[in-house]
Parts: structure tokens; C-alpha cells; sequence
């Protein structure tokens, strides 16, 4: 409990912000009806990094990610976007701005290549020195993996392609701040790896890049940085290790004994293997060891934050027993 | 008028002809643009023979002014509610939310395409007419500047009800069994192929107060000749009144779709495409 408490608290961006600051939020709050579905969100990203936002299914996050985007109107809260606020922004700052959003069939009749090419006429009077816009076609087709597929007519793509046409729609005013909202539900793992590069590259170009999924071999792969929001609430921050070291998991000692596996969970793993060498010395073999992962912090802090707050303190009650 | 928005200007006429192209290889669109015309086509075929009564003008010759009447209020308020709700539904609106300016482009584009094919819609008609109607005259160019005004004005003046009745329902599957009562009601009404001086005078009133009355009257004065008047309320084709009367339902209608469709566009984001994409999925 103590963690989800110190965590709310720093990463309110108290003076946070100044010119490195592509988005800034603090006390977000979302009210549909009398439900809220988000509880004070504070969420900050540097130009030019890589922020996740991990979280289950119905935590908040596209509903944060369409509160940055402008889509949706706020209850609550202070936020930023390259230092507008996005419920009042107006077209230059939305030019600014890249959305990749979850879509399925729109403007399936027409042709990947033309599509583009509409879409990228609305940035050219937007164009700034040292970041010209729109992208140039070719160089975006290739970027994303699209340049065979330039005169085929988008409802005849794979789902995959698909999802590279909304990426390559996303980046083609060349944003100075990129939202993907599950970029890569339905890619295979190539596409995947592929959908990995196109980001870093990216973010080498100084997009800030605020990606939601619930993937999290993605989140640790892409993030500078990762939020787990859990119940409208960010209930942790930081980068994967730093995650994982927060939660006091066992780590997992595996190894092979005269022909046997064996398994054995432990604090101390060095400790403990100290212990086994010294005992059975040459008879060991095949060691491996498993550290508290970002997976292992992510389940806990979901967790802990699904079954609510009286059950944290049942907890601290029985460790202190203990 | 600044930069950004001449470009959206433009791009949005790029849009227009970009979804006309579209249509033109569609059989899909082809079939519903088209189809309905080519029914009417063999029916007025059938009654050729016949004239209205008290005249000599043949009744096919008469139908085919109402029928472009009819073509044009069908693509100012069935094919605008259609494809509103469509393009709600399967995210091109917030699509073109996403980008700066980019509503700017998608309404000039819808216009654009709906005002190509419903022009197309029209030549066609009287090219059909020229080649398989007796007596069937295109008139002098004072005509063909009035069925440009009444196309151009009739769509201006039921456009923003297709765009009311496409925001305000959500389902696109459920637009055309909604509006398809109404819109019936409205053709019987308002005499698109019998004169409506036959009806008792209060029904008289409630047809003269709808757009396609006085769209099919314009159609009609552009088509037929003055002998004609003889069966038309008042005996004049009124053209003044059917400007005026037109020119009053685009006002009244921008004034309301233009609050309703803010409101609507605004409502829009990732996941309602998300819920309405699931609905449509359980549906199969």
C-alpha cells in the first residue's frame, strides 16, 4: 500500500514541465454519469520519449489517451499537449499531433497510395523548418512496410497492413507527438519486431510517443518509461527493472541434480545458490535463475489495486506478523 | 481566407472526385444511385401512349421532371443520412477529425461528390428522355439555368435533413427503415407524377410547404410547356415562390444541422468507432 501511495504522489509533475515538456497532465479525472473512470491521473512525457501505458482492459487508458488527443472532454484535471489544452486546441496544434487510432474499414475503397496523399495535403501548410511536412510518400510507404501495397484499395489489405496504413496515417504529418492506441492487436511477430523499429526510429526523430497496450513484452521492449493504470488510477511508474525491483517477489532457481529438476523460489537467490554450490558442489548443473519480472510487478500492483485497498492492509498485517 | 483552410478547400475537391470516381466503379453504388432511375425508366416506357388527362402531353413526359425532382432529394436526404451514419460508424469522421482541418475537407468533399452524382443523375435522365420520349424537348438555356438552380437549391435545402436525420441516428442499418416512411409520404404528397390540384385543398397546403413539391415544379417548368399550366395550382409554374420557398428550408435546416452536426462530430472518438464496430460485428 505504501508504494501505491508514494507513487501517486511523485509523479505528480510538481514543476515539472518548462520547454522539455511535450505533455503534461495532473489530476485527470473522467465522470461518465456517476462512475468515474479516472481518479486523478498525473502522467508527464519528455520531447522525445517513449511512454506506456500498461493496464488491463477497462482501466482508463484509451479514455486518458482520447482526453490528450482532444476527442473527449474532461471532468477534471490539468492538461498539456505541447502545451495546449487539447479540449481548446486549434488546427495548428492538431498538426502537431499524430493519432493511430483503432480502426477497421473507413475509406476502404480507396487506394493506400491515394489515401495517403489526401490525408498528407492538410499538413503541407503546416511544414516548419527542420520538420517538413507532410512526409514524402515514398519514404512513408517504405518506412512502414507499405510500398508494394501503394495502388491496392485498402479493404483488400490483411488486418496487418491494415494496421501499417494507420500507423503510416498517424506519422505523415511528421507529429511532434505520436498517440498509438494498441498499435499492434493483430500483428504476427514479425510485423511486431518491425512495428518495434518503426518506433524507436521515431523516437530517434524526437517524437514523443504515448502508446497504450496491454502487452507487456511491448511495453517493456518500447518504453523509456512505463504507467500501469489500474481502476483510473496510476498505480505505478517507471522503467521495466525499476518496476520489477519494486515488487518483493521471489526469484526462481531452477536447476538439474543427479539427472532431476529441480525448482525452488527464494528471496535471495545469490544467498541460496551459495548455499547449493557449497552443498552439492559438481552434482549441479543446468542452473537458471528467474528475477522478479515486469510481468511479476505488473500482476502484483493489478492485484493488489483489483482487490482494493482493505485487502492491501490485511496484507501489510500479516507481514508484519510474520 | 487563410492557407490551412483554402488547402482543406482543396483537398476536400480533390475528395469529391476522388469518391465520384469511386462510385462510378462501385457496383454497389451504381445499383442503389442508379437502379431506382432505371426502374422508373421501364415504367414511364410502359405508359407511353397515354397522356394526362385533359392535355396532349404524354404522362411519361410529365413523370420524368418529377422523377428528377425525386433524384434530387433522394441524394440530399437519403444518400447524406446514409452515408453520415456509414462514416460515423466505421471512423472516416474521426478520421478526418484527426487531422487539422480536415472536417473542413470532408464536408466539401461530400458535397462534392453528392452534387456530381446527382448531376450525372439528371443528364442522364434527359438523355434518356431526348432519345425515347415523343415530344420530349430540352428547351432553351433559360431552362437548363433552371434545373441547375433547382438541383443546386433543392440540395442545399434538404441536405442538412439528411445530415440531421444522419447524426441524430445511430445505427446506419437503421437510416433508411426510419426515413423511408416519411420520405414515401412526402413523394405522395407532393405530387411528384400527378398534379396535386386534383387533391382536396388542405392536402394542397401540406404539399406546397415540402421541398420536393416545389423542386418537381421547378423540373417541370424547365420540361414541359406552358400548356401544361393549365393543371398546376394557380396556373403558373411560380418559379419566385419555389426560389423563395426552397431558399427558406436551407436556411431553417443550416441553422439546425449546423448545432447537431457540431454536437455529433464532437461526440465522436476512437472508442464509439470501437462500440459501434462491435455492434455491427454481433449483428454478422
Amino acid at each position: 500500500m505504501a508504494l501505491v501511495e508514494e507513487d501517486t504522489r511523485t509523479a505528480a509533475p510538481a514543476g515539472a514541465g518548462g520547454q522539455d515538456a511535450a505533455v503534461e497532465v495532473s489530476g485527470l479525472r473522467m465522470r461518465y454519469g456517476g462512475t468515474d473512470v479516472l481518479h486523478g491521473v498525473d502522467l508527464h512525457a519528455r520531447r522525445g520519449e517513449v511512454v506506456v501505458l500498461l493496464g488491463p482492459n477497462g482501466a482508463g487508458k484509451t479514455t486518458t489517451v482520447e482526453i490528450l488527443e482532444g476527442f473527449r472532454a474532461r471532468s477534471a484535471g490539468e492538461v498539456r499537449v505541447l502545451g495546449a489544452d487539447p479540449a481548446t486546441a486549434d488546427e495548428r496544434w492538431r498538426a502537431r499531433l499524430g493519432v493511430v487510432m483503432q480502426s477497421w474499414r473507413d475509406h476502404g475503397r480507396w487506394q493506400v497510395g491515394e489515401l495517403l496523399a489526401y490525408l498528407a495535403r492538410f499538413y503541407a501548410p503546416y511544414s516548419e523548418p527542420g520538420r517538413p511536412r507532410p512526409r514524402p510518400m515514398g519514404e512513408l510507404l517504405e518506412t512502414v512496410g507499405l510500398a508494394d501495397c501503394a495502388h491496392r484499395r485498402v479493404n483488400t489489405l490483411s488486418g496487418g497492413q491494415r494496421r501499417r496504413l494507420d500507423v503510416a496515417i498517424g506519422i505523415v504529418g511528421r507529429p511532434e507527438v505520436l498517440f498509438l492506441d494498441e498499435p499492434t492487436a493483430g500483428f504476427d511477430p514479425e510485423a511486431r519486431r518491425d512495428f518495434h523499429d518503426l518506433v524507436h526510429g521515431l523516437a530517434d526523430e524526437d517524437t514523443t510517443i504515448l502508446l497504450t497496450t496491454h502487452d507487456l513484452d511491448e511495453a517493456e521492449k518500447l518504453a523509456d518509461r512505463i504507467l500501469i493504470l489500474a481502476g483510473g488510477r496510476v498505480v505505478a511508474q517507471g522503467s521495466a527493472e525499476e518496476l520489477a525491483a519494486r515488487v518483493p517477489a521471489d526469484a526462481e532457481v531452477k536447476w538439474t541434480r543427479g539427472g532431476q529438476r529441480f525448482v525452488h523460489s527464494t528471496p535471495d537467490a545469490t544467498a541460496f545458490l551459495r548455499g547449493l554450490l557449497n552443498e552439492a558442489g559438481d552434482e549441479v548443473t543446468g542452473i537458471e535463475v528467474r528475477r522478479a519480472s515486469l510481468e511479476d510487478a505488473y500482476m502484483s500492483l493489478v492485484h493488489r489495486h483489483e482487490t482494493g485497498r482493505a485487502h492491501e492492509a490485511a496484507a501489510a498485517f500479516t507481514e508484519e506478523v510474520r | 481566407m487563410n492557407t490551412p483552410a483554402l488547402t482543406a478547400v482543396r483537398a476536400g475537391l480533390a475528395r469529391g472526385l476522388a469518391e465520384f470516381r469511386h462510385t462510378l466503379t462501385s457496383k454497389e453504388d451504381l445499383f442503389g444511385h442508379f437502379g431506382m432511375v432505371a426502374v422508373f425508366i421501364v415504367a414511364a416506357m410502359f405508359m407511353r401512349g397515354q397522356n394526362v388527362d385533359g392535355t396532349d402531353i404524354p404522362i411519361a413526359n410529365m413523370w420524368l421532371p418529377g422523377l428528377m425532382g425525386l433524384t434530387v432529394i433522394m441524394g440530399g436526404l437519403l444518400t447524406v443520412a446514409s452515408v453520415l451514419a456509414t462514416e460515423r460508424e466505421d471512423g472516416t469522421l474521426l478520421r478526418a477529425k484527426a487531422v487539422p482541418n480536415g472536417m473542413t475537407g470532408y464536408l466539401v468533399g461530400k458535397a462534392v461528390h453528392i452534387l456530381l452524382v446527382i448531376t450525372t443523375l439528371v443528364v442522364l435522365l434527359i438523355a434518356v428522355a431526348l432519345l425515347l420520349l415523343d415530344g420530349f424537348s430540352m428547351g432553351g438555356p433559360a431552362d437548363w439555368a433552371t434545373v441547375a438552380w433547382v438541383v443546386v437549391l433543392g440540395l442545399l435545402a434538404t441536405a442538412p435533413l439528411g445530415a440531421i436525420a444522419g447524426s441524430l441516428i445511430a445505427n446506419p442499418r437503421s437510416v433508411m427503415a426510419v426515413l423511408m416512411i416519411p420520405f414515401m409520404a412526402v413523394m405522395g404528397v407532393s405530387g411528384v407524377f400527378y398534379q396535386v390540384s386534383g387533391f382536396p385543398e388542405w392536402l394542397q397546403w401540406v404539399a406546397q410547404a415540402m421541398p420536393l413539391y416545389w423542386i418537381a415544379l421547378g423540373m417541370r417548368s424547365a420540361f414541359l410547356p406552358d400548356s401544361m399550366l393549365a393543371i398546376e395550382i394557380a396556373h403558373s409554374w411560380r418559379l419566385d415562390q419555389a426560389a423563395l420557398m426552397l431558399s427558406a428550408w436551407a436556411v431553417a435546416g443550416f441553422l439546425v444541422a449546423v448545432p447537431v452536426l457540431r454536437r455529433m462530430a464532437r461526440r465522436e472518438s476512437g472508442s464509439r468507432v470501437e462500440a459501434g464496430r462491435r455492434k455491427a460485428l454481433q449483428r454478422g
